[in-house]
């Protein structure tokens, strides 16, 4: 079996979000970058299919040569090899693009990557790419098993889950709790500097949408305390002041 | 010309977030003069039901009877929305995103050819080019998408625009449509789903408790105030991680992401990563005994003191008010 994982490169989660260049550009300047949270679980649950039925696991990202060290890491938690498409991922089309190309040239039985990005949370490109390629797309999906070359899954839904079945080859878009988050080992981390990461040119494609600019909400004024023995003032202030009630 | 709006419905009748859809598809329309607003529901669901869609501001719904749809077949609804979208010659899918509408939209911008903004929370400027903004990193900020294709998909959030109820009840036209096989290749075997509950990622008031709460025993405390305010009740993600609550309850950079007009967060401290799934929200209060948590700069009204007294105070109050 032949597993494909896409992760995006993407701010920590405690990161503080300002924009450069006249609200046109992401300041990175002191933000640490991470595997996207969900993508984190799609490599995890990966790496369990790996060592439980025995597959080959690639990890592919679409960026710039600054993600490299992201995809280091997935080749310590465990995957096989990683590919690089050169280019700042411009819209989830032109990244859908781009995996579904490399998927065609190399033919995967199961593609995985998180249900949504954290930096502009989409949650489009798994359905964009099964698309693309002809096979079912399967989103959020919260658990996974292999049988064979059947797929059962649990799908989240409005309060509460539903049930999938389905058949390799298939694209899935991943959350928890469909495995536990890895950490990468000593052995990880050396045997990753050696593996291979090929970097491939992307596919020339326009994109569809493209972001002109940023804008911050406003800053929150600040918290008005309510007595703890007045809770009935909470009320009239909901009611009448917020006018939420 | 027109704008299609792919509603959803559940239980028997068509889901609010999918009524906020048409009323955006109504203002778009109107603001950008788009034709028709034409609603496409799929599978088993009243004619009457339906027709309340003309209430949010569609002038037609058509209802595609096949009940292979019943189910939220991902491959198969985005193929009947495709089909329907190009019988009516629209130019702008609109929908409301949720965990099926996100599925949906994702193969149907393959499909159309069309480009997809999510997530978005206000109408389009059209000053210049086709201007939309998106909310974007969970919350924290926003950005302004330009679509630069002719056939548009917009996946609306929660709250966008106001939901309109005052407009006469919409035509509904049955069809039927020839979906092929190969769209029906995977199939849902089961659903396990909360019934009778409001649905927090639908609330309009939610309540969520952290492990301020110290136990699930002690759950009927938010439970109470819930159902007073008709709100869904929520959790931290260290309470659904340990168990207490379900998964599908924790709000979170990482769970479900809330945009009610009233938050209620009890014993939860305010970490940035539930922050994350709470700041669209309207209106925050917080009721903390640490002074200090950081959720009260996060939020507009506060109480310090302990849970276990306030809760049952204010859901007198709250009943008092009525």
């Amino acid at each position: 079996m032949k597993i494909l994982v896409c992760i995006t490169h993407v701010p920590d989660t405690t990161s503080k979000i300002q924009f450069t260049e006249n609200n046109t550009k992401f300041d990175k300047n002191g933000v640490q970058y991470i595997i996207g949270p969900y993508d984190d679980y799609a490599l995890a649950r990966a790496v369990e299919i790996k060592e439980q039925l025995g597959a080959s696991l690639t990890v592919l990202n679409v960026g710039e040569a600054e993600t490299e060290p992201t995809l280091r890491k997935a080749l310590a938690i465990g995957a096989d090899d990683a590919i690089r498409v050169n280019s700042f991922p411009k819209d989830s089309f032109f990244v859908a693009k781009q995996i579904a190309a490399i998927a065609k040239q190399n033919g995967y039985d199961l593609i995985l990557m998180g249900r949504e990005s954290i930096d502009f949370n989409g949650g489009m490109v798994h359905g964009m790419v099964g698309e693309l390629l002809g096979m079912p797309s399967i989103s959020p999906v919260m658990k996974l098993e292999i049988e064979g070359d059947k797929v059962k899954m649990a799908r989240e839904i409005e309060g509460g889950k539903e049930y999938v079945d389905a058949k390799l080859p298939l694209v899935a878009g991943c959350q928890e709790p469909i495995a536990e988050w890895k950490i990468p080992n000593m052995r990880g981390i050396m045997s990753a500097r050696t593996k291979p990461l090929v970097v491939v040119e992307p596919t020339a494609d326009a994109v569809v949408t493209d972001v002109t600019s940023f804008i911050l909400p406003p800053a929150k004024g600040t918290v008005k305390l309510v007595d703890k023995d007045n809770v009935g003032e909470l009320v009239r202030l909901l009611k009448n002041e917020a006018k939420v009630l | 010309m027109s704008v299609l709006v792919y509603i959803e419905h559940a239980e028997g009748s068509v889901k609010k977030t999918s009524l906020e859809a048409v009323s955006y598809a109504r203002a778009l329309s109107d603001k950008l003069s788009s034709g028709d607003v034409i609603a496409v529901a799929l599978g088993l669901i009243s004619t009457e039901e339906l027709a309340k869609a003309g209430t949010a501001g569609a002038s037609k719904v058509i209802h595609v009877i096949d009940s292979k749809l019943n189910d939220g077949i991902i491959q198969a609804h985005a193929e009947a929305v495709a089909q329907v979208y190009k019988k009516i010659n629209a130019t702008t899918l609109v929908l409301a995103k949720s965990s099926l509408g996100d599925a949906v939209a994702s193969r149907l911008a393959i499909k159309l050819g069309a480009g997809l903004v999510s997530n978005v929370v206000e109408l389009p400027d059209t000053s210049s080019g086709y201007k939309v903004k998106r909310s974007i990193y969970t919350g924290k900020a926003f950005a302004i998408s330009k679509v630069n294709t002719d056939h548009k998909i917009l996946a609306v959030k929660k709250n966008a625009v106001d939901l309109k109820t005052d407009g006469p009840l919409a035509t509904v036209e049955e069809v039927n449509l020839d979906i092929s096989a190969e769209n029906f290749a995977t199939s849902i075997t089961a659903t396990d789903k909360a019934t009778g509950e409001i649905l927090l990622p639908e609330a309009d008031i939610v309540v969520s408790g952290g492990r301020g709460m110290k136990g699930p025993e002690n759950w009927g405390l938010i439970e109470n105030l819930a159902k007073e305010l008709g709100a869904a009740t929520g959790c931290s993600k260290p309470v659904s991680d340990i168990g207490w609550r379900p998964h599908h309850e924790h709000v979170g950079q990482t769970g479900v992401k809330v945009a009610p007009t009233l938050y209620i967060a009890v014993g939860i401290s305010g970490a940035i990563q539930h922050l994350a799934g709470v700041n669209s929200s309207k209106c925050i209060v917080v009721i903390n005994k640490d002074p200090e948590a950081p959720f009260f700069k996060a939020a507009d009204y506060g109480i310090v003191g302990d849970a276990f007294e306030i809760l049952p105070k204010l859901t007198e109050a709250v009943k008092a008010q009525k």
